[in-house]
């Protein structure tokens, strides 16, 4: 028996019904496509193109084509890695964590927001690849593999190579758990359409009938999926700051990174799930299915994530004068008042000042001031990753070696181009494949639509 | 043209309606050979009297797999292939392979999981489902009964007990085997 509550907001508002879900969703991706979405795709490919420029000359020269020197030998790449990694956690968050903690207002974000992390992780994994500086033999120096240069295996006591398992596990893990989701809904568009389309979601359904009994293993295979998915993205993050935290670098050797970065991932995911969200609810007219509810449910979580990451901050800066340690110590004072002060300041005010404006209501469920704030909140995690690593960096333990990065048109190309790269992957998914899913929204329809309750 | 398997569907609008159905339809000894719906219903399942999918212990095995295999093959090369002092730490340096054995034990609990599943539901790219119904993709439970798994009962009582069950439509579909 379904119990619907007076006091709950609905999930779903507009008195949908079954058939209006499958309707709103697979509209447009059998109708033509607009001109909105053409004009966006293109600027996204155009960006893609103009940034592979700057890949090639990358990929042809070497990475002396970056502004990096013998002191900052990590600048933009792994600021941009670390960055897209951060992203990439909110999609497998919002589907695997708030699954196991029964949150069903997840159901019509999950798929886009899966999506996204996807896109993430693929931008994110381009900068150590390139980084590599060779990366069509990158294989051996990444993979366990047998080689012929000697039986000489890969170092299992790096965090860059638990990086390689992590991220490469957690890109496999979520893109199946993306699949599964999309399987039922690419049988619905199935079963409208005829021709070509058919053939072509047929296979992409793999043949999904809707038994009770495909469902139900659906159902099993879901949550020991999120249940798997969830210690796994908190390892992502956790192994990522381990590449900083194990290295003796003053403001890098210090054990709250893990719980700190991961934070700023959920924060900074959340951020641009928001931005993607409000685009394409306005463009796809599905405000019904992603409503103010949703919205407001996500800077709640930006409030958290970020007062946390304030927390983390003036936690360093703290433990970095009761330490005792100088060196730690000026590490502190340099990235507050020395050349990089700006940086550490937009950090500061973009995550720990910014988002706490979420505790006004009026600012919260406000779409416009929503909107600016996650890509607000975008770029002052984009400064967080860059005060860590460069500002750590630029100060070596030899005075003679201090030295300042400067990027050069490569290393912004490179970031441009996966930027296109992203946004072009976004938006084809946007246009081809049920960008909400439509079982799962169906399946809590009944405690949200008096239509269907009846 | 002469087709060799018949079957009585029952549409069904709702899912409550469709759970009470399950069970009255069953009481009444007529068997079910499946219910297709468009989103997984709670509870079908066990009105249905099917055992718990057993895809956790699948999920499990492969699991500890992945740990063992992870395992065997860091402490193989790390500490038997070619041993090296790395950071002054031991050959076999136990804790720093526990993030690598933790990811492949995902990896593979995940990726064995979702193999038992795709083989066990037969889902595949090339598979070419039996449609009952279209509309049990969008917005329609569909009950589907074969024939000759009842022949014992009148196809006439069939559908008077689906009808007094709660279905909206009755029809019929067969297919060439």
């Amino acid at each position: 028996m379904q119990v619907t509550s007076s006091v709950r907001e609905p999930l779903v508002t507009g008195g949908k019904t079954y058939h209006d879900v499958t309707q709103d969703v697979s509209r447009q991706v059998e109708g033509k496509p607009s001109i909105a979405w053409f004009l966006a795709f293109l600027t996204a490919a155009g960006v893609l193109a103009l940034g592979f420029i700057a890949l090639a000359a990358t990929l042809w020269e070497g990475i002396g084509m970056w502004g990096l020197n013998k002191t900052i030998g990590w600048a933009w790449d792994i600021t941009n890695f670390v960055w897209w990694v951060g992203i990439g956690h909110a999609g497998t968050l919002i589907s695997a964590v708030l699954l196991l903690f029964r949150q069903k207002w997840r159901t019509s974000i999950n798929r886009a927001a899966e999506a996204m992390t996807i896109f993430a992780v693929i931008c994110a994994a381009m900068f150590p690849v390139i980084h590599m500086g060779r990366p069509w033999i990158g294989a051996y120096w990444a993979l366990p593999l047998p080689n012929t240069f000697g039986s000489l295996w890969v170092n299992f006591n790096s965090p860059l190579l638990w990086d390689v398992f992590a991220i490469s596990t957690y890109f496999s893990v979520s893109l199946v758990f993306w699949y599964i989701g999309l399987i039922p809904d690419f049988a619905t568009i199935r079963d409208r359409a005829t021709g070509l389309r058919k053939t072509i979601y047929g296979a992409l359904s793999f043949g999904w009938d809707g038994a009770a009994k495909s469902w139900m293993r659906y159902e099993s295979v879901s949550l020991i999926l999120a249940g798997l998915a969830t210690p796994l993205v908190l390892s992502v993050h956790t192994i990522v700051s381990f590449d900083f935290a194990t290295s003796v670098i003053p403001g890098w050797h210090t054990t709250i990174f893990p719980p700190y970065f991961v934070a700023g991932a959920i924060f900074s995911g959340f951020a641009m799930v928001l931005t993607l969200m409000i685009i394409t609810r306005k463009v796809f007219k599905l405000e019904d299915y992603i409503t103010m509810g949703h919205i407001e449910l996500m800077n709640i979580v930006i409030i958290i994530t970020g007062s946390i990451v304030g927390i983390a901050y003036i936690t360093e800066f703290f433990i970095a004068w009761y330490s005792g340690v100088e060196a730690e110590q000026y590490a502190f004072i340099n990235r507050a008042t020395g050349p990089y002060w700006w940086a550490y300041w937009s950090m500061m005010t973009c995550n720990v000042i910014s988002p706490q404006l979420f505790w006004i209501k009026k600012i919260r469920t406000s779409i416009v001031a929503t909107f600016i704030l996650s890509l607000v909140v975008n770029i002052g995690m984009w400064f967080e990753r860059f005060v860590i690593i460069v500002t750590s960096l630029h100060r070596d333990y030899l005075p003679s070696s201090w030295a300042m990065f400067y990027p050069t048109w490569a290393d912004v190309g490179v970031y441009l181009f996966t930027f296109g790269l992203f946004f072009t992957l976004f938006f084809l998914f946007a246009k081809f494949f049920p960008v909400i899913n439509m079982a799962e929204v169906k399946s809590v329809l009944k405690s949200s639509s008096e239509k269907v309750a009846k | 043209m002469e087709r060799d398997k018949h079957f009585i569907l029952g549409v069904f609008d709702d899912e409550d309606v469709l759970l009470h159905a399950v069970k009255d339809v069953r009481s009444s000894g007529v068997k079910i050979h499946e219910v297709y719906s468009p989103y997984p219903v709670h509870g079908l399942d066990e009105e249905l009297g099917y055992r718990r999918s057993r895809l956790p212990i699948a999920a499990f095995l492969f699991g500890l797999l992945g740990t063992s295999l992870a395992l065997t093959m860091q402490f193989y090369m790390m500490k038997f292939d070619w041993p090296m002092i790395i950071g002054g730490k031991d050959y076999a340096a136990f804790p720093d392979f526990i993030p690598v054995t933790f990811e492949m034990t995902v990896l593979l609990a995940s990726f064995g999981m979702v193999g038992v599943f795709m083989v066990s539901s037969n889902l595949k790219p090339w598979a070419q489902p039996r449609i009952f119904d279209l509309r049990s993709t969008d917005d329609k439970h569909i009950m589907a009964i074969d024939i000759a798994n009842n022949s014992s009962m009148e196809q006439d009582k069939i559908r008077e007990v689906l009808k007094s069950s709660g279905a909206t439509e009755v029809n019929d579909k067969s297919f060439d085997e």
